[in-house]
């Protein structure tokens, strides 16, 4: 497969760490979520056949974590977004 | 005997003699030649024996569709099974010999298995060695084995090199026939960067076996033409002997190119084989098409081939297979053969056509409307039985035949991402379905376009499509070429006969097993196909597979697409494991990662261990000390006693800077850091998101802003991708940035009551209890200026420091502390002294951090801060971590000094039966204490808390040890601390 990756360009991904699940951003806080909250948040994922939005790590790269928006089916890749615009456009800041 | 069957024409070089040998006979062939041409050239027939059965076998095919000519190709280290004498180019000197007989090929003991075939049918194994379940393991599965494997490996190491390359192009052609050619062409004229890859070590595919024209040239002429002009194309590459063995995501394509193969040895410098990774934006398959044959009774004899390959072996080989031969065709494209073969002064007995009516060959005896319904020959064909359209059964004698059973063309690759292709009742053949790989197009015969004019036409017309898709023109004017339409009227096997007839020649399938398939209702093609082993051989069904999908249709009154194909899988012919290594072998297979000190380390004669990439010295024997024990026990004392030195610059560093570094750290870690003086360092705590321990280590705040964290050895690389994920996706606003050190610091830990006195001699500054505490961490230099940094910090119980230097300072650094330490009589240590001395200590490391232990199990739940969210604590808090009676982390002595104790041992209440319900907990680590002079351990045990100073037995099922145990704190050693803090 090839990232497509918003800074660096086209790159194999052999060169990237696959983690899982983008809603792993939407982290909730730890002394305020509800045990139910937190419990779906650790062990809680769509395993959609279709569109999915996944985090890619360049490790062998920038080590920019991605956000890869991927079709489980056919492996074509729509959309790569840096993490951290991701994050920030969730409303995480600090 | 001398080339018997040459006859005249073929691309072959006869001015020059290629000396060979097959099972020990010299022959002799030319350049041009594979090994298949140049043993029928010799009038060898015969080249293998059949996999179940031990049938004898020919060739059936001219190429790399072939299964029954499979040898095993040189001797020694380079011998190589399994290679198909079809595709095997000659060379002076090539040894080759038969397999699957024994003693000889003539002569082959299995062939019993022949006679006894009726009960070696389809379902065999699975219906023979059921029972009893026992036999299967010991008895059955070595003696089947022995009885089917093929070729035979040398067992001695590969001596070639083979490489993996990476080419990047606007479009990769698939096959140089006339469609490729035409496509490269078209495409290389228009600018497109292109890779033009064939399997053959000769360029135009079906042209150099036809005796066509294509404009005003043969269409071996025009190929070689055309090779030419892109040779002088700076845009375009050739890569002959390079089969495209599969297609990936992202327009990804995956070859072999065989750079030696057609060598006695590789040149200088040159791999054997080059795995090739081709990333293209464009891919045009013109692979071609594969003749079938037509299964009738006996049909695998050696001389019976498919009929465009006979007409191959005339035209390209100048070879008759036989000087009697026959053609059995059901399409007018097997009537070429015999009309060629005709021209070529050969003597065609008889055409066997099952069509009826229709116009006749003029002057051969043409028999319409008649099957060929058996064959006669133990080792090589001597007649054939033809029954007549009036029934009539005459027999023919002929030591050739050639089946033409129609051509399917060649969809493998558009089905590597699961697209199934479509069929076409015209051609009575499958074409590329839809939905294949993107940007993969198809031309030629691969794409149902069966004439030379069309192939042509589909090649360019698809060449310039792509280049039109890239903003460039493509004009091409085309040569003229037959255009003869494909005339076919199926006939998928020759019904009625009694014995048996192969549709898989390689894995010894036939009608019958088909049959007896659908009768026990594996009629689903994927069923079928794992009940028959129809088409997974090594040539994966490329002759066999449509024949059998037809009868299976036929028997269960469905249509041929209804009924459906399995999906083809890559490689589209085998690899060999060489060439999927590359370089990866030996060293290179798992290259280490070397300390620091290992240089000085092996010259002392030190004994490694891998850990992760890393060799670590393991214990540094001295004379006289023949156990591993020795050693240990030795440095262990030493260092207690006075000094030791180990090399710990395999644990992750990572500098952490920023104003938001302390939250950071208060986020990542269990425990506060934001808290922690400059100057000082700490024990951190690691969790996961669920709550279990992820790593741990000692994290040191340098300055206002800077931190400098360690992880374990075996944590390095995910504690910092961790640390990233943290930093980018959940805080994204932080100030706070990461770099691992770990290659950069090449650190020591000097531990003992004399870590100090010894440290003091190099430390350009005052360390003395009061200037650096304990924890204290800062930036020091050594030897008079040398940068370094030095931590406080101990894992053995001992007074002791890290101390690191650049990377590049390492060596000298651990014998500047040997030499300064002689004074101490200091000792340096490896990692089973280390492991010995932190479970003495208590400490947690590799058995206890298993992913599955929480704070809690490992005492230290305290450690845990409610007051501060962190990456795991809220997990940290649910019920079922925190019920009454869990796993807690306990020390283990036996109860007689003098007994061992087995690591993995299961804690069992005494006197209790040895029951999953009496099962107490683990024991994660033991060594021997020669401190306290008896084995010790840590374990995780039910209420282990609760339990200190009971008597429990350790039972490890495996090793058989059976150990009365006492449960006691997990600090064996100095458990107030007092060492450290001196």
């Amino acid at each position: 497969m090839i990232i497509n990756h918003p800074i660096l360009g086209p790159r194999d991904a052999q060169e990237f760490v696959y983690l899982g699940d983008a809603s792993l951003i939407n982290r909730p806080d730890g002394l305020t979520a509800s045990p139910a909250e937190m419990h779906d948040y650790v062990y809680l994922r769509d395993n959609p056949a279709g569109l999915h939005r996944e985090l890619w790590y360049h490790e062998q790269g920038d080590r920019s974590w991605l956000v890869v928006t991927r079709n489980t089916v056919t492996h074509e890749i729509t959309k790569v977004e840096m993490a951290r615009d991701v994050a920030r456009s969730m409303g995480r800041s600090k | 005997m001398s080339q018997s069957h040459r006859i005249g024409g073929g691309q072959i070089d006869r001015t020059q003699p290629l000396n060979f040998t097959f099972d020990g006979k010299s022959f002799v062939g030319h350049p041009g030649d594979t090994l298949a041409s140049a043993l029928l050239a010799n009038g060898v027939q015969l080249m293998g024996r059949s996999f179940k059965y031990h049938r004898p076998r020919g060739p059936l095919s001219a190429g790399s569709e072939e299964p029954n000519a499979l040898v095993e190709l040189r001797s020694g280290a380079r011998q190589e099974p399994n290679t198909r004498a079809t595709v095997a180019e000659l060379f002076d000197g090539l040894q080759a010999r038969s397999q699957n007989r024994w003693p000889s090929l003539a002569y082959d003991a299995l062939s019993i298995n022949d006679r006894l075939n009726s009960f070696f049918t389809a379902g065999f194994y699975y219906k023979t060695f059921m029972w009893p379940a026992a036999f299967w393991e010991k008895l059955y599965e070595p003696i089947i084995r022995r009885a089917a494997g093929l070729g035979s490996m040398s067992r001695l190491e590969d001596p070639d090199d083979y490489d993996k390359g990476f080419l990047h192009c606007d479009l990769l052609i698939i096959g140089a026939g006339p469609a490729g050619l035409m496509a490269a062409l078209t495409a290389g004229r228009a600018g497109l960067r292109v890779v033009l890859a064939d399997e053959d070590f000769r360029m135009g595919g079906r042209l150099n076996a036809e005796t066509y024209a294509v404009g005003d040239h043969s269409g071996a002429d025009w190929a070689t033409a055309v090779q030419s002009e892109l040779v002088s194309l700076p845009n375009v590459r050739l890569m002959t002997r390079t089969t495209v063995v599969g297609a990936f995501d992202h327009g990804i394509y995956s070859a072999v190119e065989r750079v030696s193969d057609h060598l006695p040895t590789p040149l200088a410098g040159k791999p054997r084989q080059t795995l090739w990774r081709i990333y293209t934006a464009h891919a045009l398959l013109t692979g071609g098409a594969t003749e079938r044959p037509i299964p009738f009774e006996n049909n695998d004899r050696p001389g019976i081939m498919l009929a465009g390959s006979l007409r191959a072996y005339a035209n390209r080989w100048g070879v008759a297979a036989g000087d009697r031969v026959a053609i059995f065709t059901n399409n007018d494209d097997g009537l070429r053969s015999a009309t060629d073969l005709q021209s070529k002064g050969v003597d065609v007995v008889a055409v066997i056509d099952s069509r009826e009516g229709g116009t006749l060959l003029p002057g051969i005896r043409h028999l319409r409307g008649a099957q060929v319904i058996d064959s006669a020959g133990r080792l090589g064909l001597k007649s054939i039985t033809v029954r007549g359209p009036n029934g009539k059964v005459e027999t023919i004698s002929a030591n050739a035949l050639g089946v033409s059973g129609g051509w399917n063309p060649n969809v493998n690759i558009t089905s590597h991402h699961r697209s199934r292709p479509d069929w076409r009742d015209d051609i009575a053949a499958f074409v590329p379905g839809s939905g294949g790989p993107a940007n993969l197009h198809c031309a030629g015969a691969a794409a149902g376009h069966m004439s030379t004019h069309a192939a042509l036409k589909s090649g360019a017309e698809a060449a310039r499509h792509i280049a039109e898709s890239m903003g460039k023109q493509a004009p091409y004017v085309l040569p003229v070429a037959e255009d003869a339409p494909v005339q076919i009227t199926p006939l998928w096997y020759v019904p009625g006969g009694k014995g048996r007839a192969w549709i898989d020649q390689q894995n010894d399938v036939t009608v019958k097993d088909i049959k007896l398939a659908h009768q026990e209702n594996f009629t689903s093609v994927e069923h079928m196909k794992r009940y028959t082993t129809l088409g997974m051989a090594t040539d994966q069904g490329k002759t066999g597979n449509v024949i059998g999908l037809a009868l299976m249709a036929e028997l269960t009154g469905q249509s041929i697409p209804a009924t459906g194909t399995t999906i083809y899988r890559p490689p589209y012919t085998p690899v060999a494991m060489g060439a999927l290594a590359g370089r990866s072998r030996g060293k290179e297979f798992k290259p280490f990662r070397l300390t620091p000190s290992h240089k000085w380390a092996a010259e002392q004669g030190a004994i490694f261990v891998e850990v992760g990439n890393w060799l670590r010295t393991q214990w540094l024997p001295r004379p006289g000390e023949t156990t591993w024990r020795q050693s240990v026990d030795r440095e262990v004392l030493q260092t207690r006693k006075s000094v030791g030195i180990c090399d710990v610059t395999t644990l992750g560093k990572i500098d952490i800077q920023g104003t938001d570094a302390g939250l950071f750290l208060d986020r990542v870690y269990a425990n506060t850091f934001s808290t922690l003086p400059v100057g000082k360092c700490r024990y951190g705590l690691m969790l996961r998101e669920d709550g279990m321990v992820f790593d741990d280590g000692t994290t040191a705040r340098m300055a206002e802003h800077e931190y400098v964290m360690t992880t374990t050895t075996a944590n390095a690389v995910t504690v910092f991708r961790h640390l990233e994920f943290c930093r980018q996706c959940l805080w994204p606003d932080l100030d706070v940035q990461l770099i691992s050190t770990t290659e950069a610091w090449a650190q020591y830990s000097v531990a003992g009551p004399n870590a100090r006195n010894l440290l003091a001699k190099l430390v350009d500054q005052d360390i003395s209890d009061a200037a650096f505490p304990y924890m204290g961490a800062g930036n020091i230099t050594v030897c008079g200026g040398l940068r370094a940094r030095l931590f406080r910090i101990s894992f053995s119980g001992e007074l002791a420091y890290e101390i690191a230097v650049p990377t590049r300072y390492g060596d000298a650094l651990i014998r500047k502390l040997v030499e300064v330490g002689a004074e101490f009589d200091a000792v340096v240590y490896g990692t089973e002294t280390l492991g010995v001395m932190r479970i003495e200590k208590g400490h947690v490391a590799g058995g206890e951090l298993n992913g599955q232990s929480s704070a809690l199990n490992m005492g230290l739940g305290k450690m845990v801060s409610k007051k501060k969210d962190s990456i795991g604590m809220a997990m940290t808090l649910r019920e079922g971590l925190n019920q009454p009676g869990g796993l807690r982390l306990v020390g283990v002595r036996p109860v007689d000094p003098a007994a061992s104790i087995s690591a993995g041992s299961h804690f069992l209440p005494l006197g209790a039966a040895p029951t999953a319900e009496n099962d107490g907990g683990w024991l994660t680590s033991k060594v021997f204490s020669p401190h306290l002079g008896c084995d010790i351990a840590l374990g995780y045990l039910k209420a282990g808390d609760q339990k200190i100073g009971t008597r429990m037995r350790a039972v490890n099922f495996l090793t058989q040890v059976d150990t009365e145990v006492e449960i006691v704190s997990p600090h064996f050693f100095d458990p107030e601390g007092e060492r450290l803090r001196a």
